[in-house]
Formats: structure tokens, C-alpha cells, sequence
């Protein structure tokens, strides 16, 4: 039987900003289908600029990276659509569209992805009541709290089932009660078959998901490529 | 495919930023202006064509003498001249009373135009591609004090006013279709600045270069067809209170500038072949930028 191919890739991977310093140093690390990891380190460490590299914002200056067994960085840019949508994201300021409402923000990845209208009801109407937002349906951006807003960006990265959903500091903004929910339906998620990776600061947040490895990203490198088992609590982050 | 309700007009993705609303404004004058100009040179080809059809092979023969007996003897001479010609179609002498109720209102009454000697007229069409010259040599033979003109050389400042006017009319819907086109790809383009963070989460989410252009395309479209629908209106409007002064005048020439149904139509097309640029406009223009984006 063939061994299961990894579904992230990352090889001797840096990163530049013009003639600056590397962002981002020799990067190497695989995530096999169906793995939990968070991405811990300082503020400046790299940390959101490794998820960019994930979520295929940016490309690297050097290295290879392998998405869902193909070659992100020589990949035309005809073919990143559909590699996104494959993918959930979380941005860390949340960025959600500020003329759309909730339901709308939450199904905008059915839309763009040519669902039609029939099947996207349910599917955000369940995600409206899991974040606990469904009597704000129709509040706009503006109107919503820090953490309700997280809950849109969250519910927007889940509701279209991606196969890797990658977050940015998904809890910051919400009280302990919400954040425990989050972790649930990330858990919840990793559990039907979804890779899952979150940078964090929160090392409450790494004790709460049992199968989670964790990696640390110190100055633009990272320390545990093959990613540490963190039980008990946050004692490895 | 991402619904329009969502994407496009009120609660869309694209909100309406100042510069559109701007364009649908400046689409309005731009409408307003060209259906005008549109008209006049429709009204302007309208004259000229007529005025070709009925003068380009329309001759008229004066005889001039004072003795009313020798100018009808000769104005005969050059009509049976005239008729035996198998290049002359029609000739016809124009009635002396004719001539006459056609001076008074210049000469200011009927004494004056009674008392005046009259020339005898003759008006003649020709077959297409007669020669003028051997015809006037025809009517010369017969009376050789006769004055032969062809109405085209008469009329010919007047036909190249009506050319020049249509030149003019379509330089003016070109120059306006170009600023069209300039004004929507500046709108475009501060659109695009406006919503870059929108796009931007747009394309993280999977969004295609052309579902974002299409967009903004579609925002283009539609402003460009209130603006221009509403400013159009009103250039139709005003073009037809100009045309009913015209036909008031009771001038023949003038009123050969009536528009026909065919041009009103073209004229009320001129707002959604506008609107139809601009969609086209907004869409090369957001394609080429995201071009340069990942």
C-alpha cells in the first residue's frame, strides 16, 4: 500500500522583500492529510507571512512548495483560483467585505465558487448558528464587535468544507467561552478529514486539541519542522 | 455564477464609490451631448441626400426678352428641344402665374411683380448620366439667348454646408464616444483602488480575474446606462422641440431635415451602444490590472 503523500510541502523555502533581509529562512516541513498543526512564535517571527506562502497570496523567493501535490511556485496564475478554493482562510483582520451582509460575507466562497443559490442556504444557515450569529444576519461589518467579526471570518473559512483551512490568530478577538466553540468546530472539522493549521500566541488555545503538533517559528526559521506533540498543555509551544 | 444581488448595485460587493457616481453624471452630459450632435448630423445627412436626389439631374432654361412674344416663341423652341431628347425625361415649362405668386412676397406686392417683365423658365430632369453639355447645345440650337443651369452647380454652397455639418456631427459623436471611454476607465480605476481590499480577500477566497471583472463591468454597464439613459432622453427630447421648431418654419430645406424613424431609433441606441463601451471599457481595464496582481 502507498504511503499517503503529504498535502503541504514546504522545501528550503525563503522569503525576501526586495534587497531586506529573509523573511523567511530554509523553511522545510510536510503536512499529511488530515493534520492538526499550530504555528507559534513571536510577533515579526514569520508567522503570518508562512500562512501568506499557504494560502498562495504570495510566492517565495526561493524553494519549492508543494500544494495538494503540485508545485505552488511555478504554478500559472490561471490555476490559483481553484487551488483556493481548496483552501479555508482566516485572516487575522478579518477582512471581511464591509457592503455585505453576515449571511452574504459567509456565503460569498459558495457563490464565487458557482454553487447555486438552492445549496448555499443551508450550508451558511448552519454556520450562522454554529458561530452564533444567526440574529445578526443581516448586521453589515461595521455594526458587528471585534468578535463577532472573527466568528464571520471564521464561518466564512469553513462553510465551503476546505481541505486545508489555514487561520490567522482565529481567538484573539473573542472571550473564552466563543474561543472553546472555535476550537471545537476547528477539532470538529480536523476530525472529518480537513488539515488544519492556526498560528497562535495562545498556548491555552494548543492544549485544547489533543492530536495538534505544534511548530515554532523563531526569526524567519522554523525550529520543529516535523512538528512537536504538545501534550501536556503547552508545555512544547 | 455569483449572484447580481450580491455582487453588483445596492449591498453588492462594489459599493457605489464617488467616482462612479460621478461617471453616471458625467455619462449623463456626455449622452445628453452626443444624442444632440447625433441628431444634427442625422437632420444634416437627411438635407444632403435630398438635396442629391433632387438636384443632381434637374436643369432649369431661362429665356430672357423683353418682348413677350419673341421669350415664347423661344421658350417653345427649347421645350420641344428639350422633349425630343431621349436624355431628358421631363421637361415642363413653369406657368407664368407661378412665377409670379413666387416673386410677390419679394418684390413686395402684386403691382410691382405684375409690371415686371418675367423671364420664361423651363424645368428639365435628365436621364441618369446624360451630359449636360450636349443638351445645353440641344436648347442653344433652338434658342440661342436661352440660359441653361443646373440646379446641383446653384445649390452646390449649400450641399457642402449640409456635408460639413454632417462631418462635423460625426466627429463630435466620436470625440464624445472616446471621452466616454476615458471618463469610464478612470472610474474604473479608482474603483479598483477603492475596493483593492475586497478584491484582493476575493481572489484568497478563488475568485477568477474575470468574475472580478465582471463586476465591475457590470457596474460600469449599469451606471453608464442611467446616466446615459436619463441624458439621452433628454437630448431626445430636446432634439425633437428643435425639429418641431424647424418644420414650423415651413422652409422646404429645412424641413427636409426631419428626422426619420430610422433615426430616432439609431438615436435612442446610442445609450446602450454606450453603456455596452463602457461594460467593455471597465472589463480590458480590470483585466489588465489584476493581470499584474498573483
Amino acid at each position: 500500500m502507498s504511503e499517503p503523500r503529504a498535502i503541504v510541502q514546504f522545501d528550503n523555502v525563503g522569503l525576501r522583500y526586495g534587497m531586506g533581509p529573509e523573511t523567511l529562512s530554509d523553511v522545510s516541513f510536510a503536512l499529511m492529510p488530515g493534520a492538526f498543526r499550530f504555528l507559534t512564535g513571536a510577533s515579526g517571527a514569520g508567522k503570518t507571512t508562512l500562512l501568506r506562502l499557504l494560502y498562495l497570496a504570495q510566492r517565495p523567493s526561493r524553494g519549492v512548495i508543494q500544494l495538494f501535490g503540485e508545485d505552488a511556485v511555478t504554478m500559472s496564475r490561471d490555476r490559483l483560483p481553484a487551488f483556493r478554493r481548496r483552501i479555508g482562510v482566516v485572516f487575522q483582520d478579518f477582512r471581511l467585505v464591509p457592503h455585505l451582509s453576515t449571511r452574504d460575507n459567509i456565503a460569498l466562497p459558495l457563490r464565487v465558487a458557482g454553487l447555486p443559490e438552492a445549496e448555499v442556504e443551508q450550508p451558511v444557515r448552519e454556520m450562522l448558528a454554529w458561530v452564533g450569529l444567526t440574529d445578526r444576519a443581516d448586521a453589515r461589518p461595521a455594526t458587528l464587535s471585534g468578535g463577532e467579526q472573527q466568528r464571520v471570518a471564521i464561518a466564512r473559512a469553513v462553510v465551503g468544507r476546505p481541505e486545508l483551512l489555514v487561520a490567522d490568530e482565529p481567538t484573539g478577538n473573542v472571550d473564552s467561552d466563543m474561543a472553546e466553540r472555535l476550537m471545537h468546530l476547528f477539532d470538529a472539522m480536523n476530525r472529518m478529514g480537513t488539515t488544519v493549521v492556526i498560528a497562535t500566541h495562545d498556548l491555552h488555545l494548543i492544549g485544547r486539541v489533543t492530536q495538534a503538533e505544534v511548530m515554532r517559528l523563531v526569526r524567519g526559521r522554523l525550529l520543529d519542522p516535523a512538528g512537536l506533540h504538545r501534550h501536556p498543555a503547552g508545555t512544547s509551544a | 455564477m455569483i449572484p447580481r444581488s450580491v455582487l453588483a448595485g445596492q449591498g453588492g460587493v462594489l459599493d457605489a464609490v464617488g467616482a462612479t457616481r460621478a461617471m453616471t453624471s458625467v455619462l449623463g452630459i456626455m449622452l445628453f451631448l452626443t444624442v444632440l450632435a447625433g441628431a444634427l448630423g442625422l437632420a444634416a445627412l437627411g438635407v444632403s441626400e435630398r438635396l442629391d436626389r433632387r438636384l443632381a439631374n434637374r436643369i432649369t432654361v431661362q429665356l430672357v426678352d423683353g418682348n413677350p412674344a419673341a421669350r415664347d416663341r423661344a421658350a417653345a423652341a427649347a421645350l420641344a428641344a428639350l422633349r425630343a431628347r431621349p436624355d431628358v425625361v421631363r421637361a415642363a415649362p413653369v406657368g407664368q402665374e407661378e412665377l409670379r405668386r413666387l416673386l410677390r412676397p419679394w418684390l413686395g406686392g402684386e403691382t410691382a411683380a405684375d409690371a415686371l417683365p418675367i423671364p420664361a423658365m423651363i424645368d428639365a430632369d435628365l436621364a441618369d448620366g446624360a451630359a449636360l453639355a450636349g443638351v445645353r447645345a440641344a436648347v442653344l440650337a433652338a434658342a440661342p439667348d436661352a440660359r441653361v443651369d443646373a440646379q446641383a452647380a446653384w445649390m452646390a454652397p449649400v450641399a457642402r454646408v449640409m456635408d460639413l455639418s454632417v462631418a462635423l456631427a460625426a466627429a463630435m459623436v466620436a470625440l464624445t464616444g472616446a471621452a466616454t471611454l476615458a471618463v469610464v476607465a478612470l472610474s474604473v480605476r479608482a474603483g479598483l483602488e477603492a475596493h483593492r481590499a475586497t478584491i484582493e480577500v476575493m481572489h484568497m477566497l478563488g475568485s477568477t480575474d474575470l468574475q472580478v471583472a465582471r463586476l465591475f463591468q457590470r457596474r460600469a454597464g449599469l451606471d453608464a446606462l442611467t446616466g446615459g439613459g436619463l441624458g439621452g432622453l433628454a437630448g431626445l427630447a430636446m432634439a425633437w422641440a428643435g425639429g418641431t421648431q424647424l418644420s414650423e418654419t415651413g422652409s422646404e430645406l429645412l424641413g427636409d431635415g426631419a428626422l426619420s424613424a430610422g433615426d430616432w431609433f439609431l438615436l435612442a441606441c446610442l445609450p446602450f451602444l454606450f453603456a455596452g463601451l463602457a461594460a467593455l471599457a471597465a472589463r480590458r481595464a480590470v483585466m489588465a490590472d489584476l493581470r499584474r496582481t498573483l
